[in-house]
C-alpha cells in the first residue's frame, strides 16, 4: 500500500463490502425490471414543441396567396445576426412588396426580433426543427421557399402571461 | 429383458461420427450464443440505466448482431508501425481458441439414444475432466500478454502485465476452490461430478464457500467488472486491445464472451449440478430417451443463462477495484479462505466417515449444509468488517494510522518550509 493513500476510520457497518454489493445489486434489479424510461424513440415519436419554440422561418400570406410582407425594412434593420436580404419593390399602384426577401438559416441566430417587429405579422419563427439538406446553399431560404412552409408558427413571450397560460 | 441397442455404447465408427457431429453443435451454438450474449449485455446495461438499448435492426434489435459481424468484416484492418506482427497477429487467436477449447469437457446433457447406440452429451469425456479447463484457461492468459506486449504501446504492455498479474493470482484460489469440490466428490470426471451431484445435492449448498470463492475467481479470470484492470478505460485507454481494430478487435470481444460462457458453464458444472433438473429424479435414473436429453439440455442452458446474466448484473453495478484491493483480496482473502475451507471440508468429511454417515445421504447433506451456513456466516459477518476490501476503507491498527498521519504531517511541513 503505498504510503499516501488516505487512511478513514470508518464506522463497522459502512465498511462492509459485501453489504454494499447487495445494496447496489438491488438498486440495479429495481431498474431493470421497473425502468423509467425517458427516451423518445425519434423518427416515430416526437416530441411536443413549446408553443414558443423558435425555429426556421416561415412567411405567411394573404387570401390570394401572395407574401403579407410589405418591404419595409425593419426585420433586416432589427436583425441583430444580419442574415436577411430584402430588396423592395413597388407595384403599379405603388404597393410595395418583396423583389428578393432571403434568410440565410446558417447566420440566423432564431432571436425573434424579426417577427416581434414585424407590422403586417407576415414573417414568423416556426416551431419546426427538421432542417437537414444536402449542401449549404439551400439553407438560403428565398420568399417562395419561406411561404410554402406550412408548420405550425412560434407565438411571442407575452409579458402579461409569462407561463403562456 | 432384451438388450436394447439405443442403451449400449456406440461402436467405434458411429462414435466418431457422433463425436464429429458434436463439435459442429457445440461450436456453432457457442459462437450464437456468444454473438448473442453481447446483444444481451448491452440490452440489460441498457435496462438497469433506464434506456432502451440497440432495437432498431430486427424486431426489437435481434439482428443487431448480424449488423455488428458484418461492420467487423469490411472494417479497415489497422497496422500500427511498430508492432511485432507474428505475436501481434497470433495473440487474438490464442485467447479466442483457448476460450473455446475448454468447452471440450463440458457435458452438456443426459444421454441422447440413436439407433447407433447411446451418445453421451460430452464432446469429450476425458479422464483429467475438471483439470483440462483449468490448464487451458490460464493458458487463454498468454493472449492478452502477447497482445499487450506486441502492441509496442505502453498503456497495452501495462494492461497486459496487470491481466497476467492478476489472472496468475486468482488462478490459484480458482484451483483450490475446486480442491475443496474434488474432495467431496472423489473424482476428476465432470459426468461424474454431475451424477454424485444428482443424487447427493448440489455443491453450491453443500460447498458454498468454495463456490463464493470460485465465482469471485471466475470475475477474476474473465477480465469482468470488477477485475477489469486489464482495460481499464479511464486509465488504459482500451489496456491490452487499444491498438487493435476490425476483426482482431472482435477477436477479442469474442474471447471475452467466450470466456464467460466457459466460466458460466463451469461454475454450473461444479457447483449448480450441470444438467440435473433439479426436485426429480426423473432425468437420472432410468434409461435415456430423447426427451430427457432435451429437457436436461435446456435446464443446463437455462442455468448458465443465469449465471452469465448475473456477469451482465454485476458489471452494470460495481466500480472496479484500486489495483492494489484487488491483489490483497487474491492474495490476502481468497488465498487463506480457499486454504482453510479444504481443511475444513476434509476435517468435516473424516469426522462423517468416523461417525458412520453414507456419503450422498441425507444425514451427509445436512450436516455439511450447517456447516456452509455457519461458515458463510462467519465470512460475511466477521470477515467483511472492512478486510474483504482493504485497506481504503478498512479499520487499520490504531497505532499504524498514528504513524502514517505523523509521517504525512512531516511531509507537508517539509514541503511547506521549501516553499517558504
Amino acid at each position: 500500500m503505498a504510503i499516501n493513500v488516505k487512511v478513514m476510520e470508518r464506522p463497522v457497518g459502512e465498511v462492509s463490502y459485501v453489504r454494499a454489493t447487495l445494496k447496489g445489486l438491488a438498486l440495479t434489479l429495481k431498474h431493470l425490471v421497473d425502468p423509467h424510461r425517458v427516451t423518445i424513440q425519434y423518427p416515430e415519436e416526437k416530441w411536443d414543441l413549446s408553443p414558443r419554440w423558435r425555429g426556421t422561418h416561415r412567411m405567411l400570406t394573404t387570401e390570394d396567396g401572395k407574401a403579407k410582407c410589405v418591404a419595409c425594412g425593419l426585420c433586416p434593420t432589427v436583425c441583430p445576426a444580419n442574415c436577411i436580404k430584402l430588396v423592395p419593390g413597388e407595384d403599379e399602384v405603388g404597393n410595395r412588396y418583396p423583389l428578393v426577401f432571403e434568410i440565410d438559416e446558417f447566420r440566423c441566430i432564431f432571436c425573434g426580433y424579426c417577427q416581434e417587429v414585424c407590422p403586417e405579422e407576415a414573417i414568423h419563427l416556426g416551431r419546426h426543427y427538421e432542417n437537414a439538406e444536402f449542401n449549404r446553399a439551400q439553407f438560403v431560404y428565398d420568399l417562395e421557399r419561406l411561404t410554402a412552409q406550412t408548420h405550425p408558427v412560434s407565438t411571442l413571450w407575452d409579458p402579461a402571461d409569462p407561463r403562456g397560460e | 429383458m432384451p438388450l436394447d441397442p439405443m442403451q449400449l455404447e456406440p461402436a467405434f465408427w458411429p462414435f466418431l461420427i457422433a463425436t464429429v457431429v458434436k463439435m459442429l453443435v457445440v461450436f456453432t451454438l457457442y459462437m450464437v450464443v456468444v454473438a448473442y450474449s453481447t446483444l444481451a449485455e448491452r440490452k440489460v446495461s441498457a435496462w438497469i440505466q433506464d434506456r432502451h438499448g440497440p432495437n432498431r435492426v430486427g424486431p426489437w434489435g435481434l439482428f443487431q448482431v448480424l449488423a455488428d459481424g458484418v461492420k467487423n468484416f469490411v472494417k479497415e484492418e489497422s497496422m500500427p508501425g511498430d508492432v511485432n506482427k507474428p505475436t501481434f497477429l497470433l495473440a487474438p487467436a490464442i485467447a479466442f481458441t483457448m476460450a473455446l477449447t475448454a468447452w471440450a469437457v463440458i457435458p452438456f446433457g443426459a444421454p441422447l439414444p440413436t439407433p447407433w447406440g447411446k451418445v453421451d452429451l460430452i464432446v469429450a469425456d476425458a479422464p483429467i475432466g475438471v483439470l483440462y479447463p483449468l490448464a487451458i484457461t490460464s493458458l487463454g492468459v498468454y493472449g492478452i500478454v502477447l497482445a499487450g506486449w506486441s502492441s509496442n504501446n505502453k498503456y497495452s504492455l501495462l494492461g497486459g502485465l496487470r491481466a497476467s498479474a492478476q489472472m496468475v493470482s486468482y488462478e490459484v484460489a480458482m484451483g483450490l476452490s475446486v480442491v475443496a469440490v474434488l474432495l467431496l466428490m472423489g473424482n476428476v470426471s465432470l459426468p461424474q461430478v454431475v451424477a454424485l451431484q444428482a443424487a447427493g445435492g448440489w455443491n453450491v449448498v453443500l460447498l458454498s464457500v468454495a463456490a463464493f470463492v470460485f465465482m469471485v475467481s471466475a470475475f477474476a479470470e474473465t477480465n469482468r467488472v470488477p477485475f477489469d484492470m486489464a482495460e481499464a478505460e479511464s486509465e488504459l485507454i482500451a489496456g491490452y486491445h487499444s491498438e487493435y481494430s476490425a476483426m482482431k478487435f472482435s477477436m477479442f470481444f469474442i474471447a471475452e464472451y467466450a470466456n464467460m460462457l466457459t466460466a458460466s458453464a463451469m461454475f454450473v458444472t461444479l457447483f449448480l449440478g450441470g444438467w440435473d433438473i433439479p426436485f426429480t429424479d426423473w432425468d437420472t435414473t432410468g434409461p435415456a430417451t430423447v426427451a430427457k436429453a432435451l429437457a436436461t439440455f435446456a435446464i443446463f442452458a437455462a442455468k448458465i443463462g443465469a449465471f452469465m446474466f448475473f456477469f451482465i448484473w454485476i458489471r452494470w453495478t460495481l466500480p472496479r477495484f484500486r489495483y492494489d484491493q484487488l491483489m490483497s483480496l487474491g492474495w490476502k482473502f481468497m488465498l487463506p479462505v480457499a486454504l482453510l475451507y479444504i481443511v475444513i471440508v476434509s476435517t468435516g468429511m473424516l469426522l462423517l466417515d468416523v461417525a458412520g454417515v453414507a456419503r450422498g445421504s441425507g444425514t451427509y447433506f445436512l450436516a455439511f449444509l450447517g456447516l456452509n451456513v455457519v461458515l458463510m456466516g462467519l465470512l460475511f459477518v466477521i470477515l467483511d468488517r472492512g478486510r474483504l476490501i482493504s485497506p481504503a476503507s478498512s479499520r487499520l491498527e490504531r497505532s499504524r494510522v498514528e504513524r502514517l498521519r505523523a509521517v504525512a504531517a512531516a511531509r507537508s511541513s517539509i514541503a511547506a518550509g521549501e516553499v517558504r
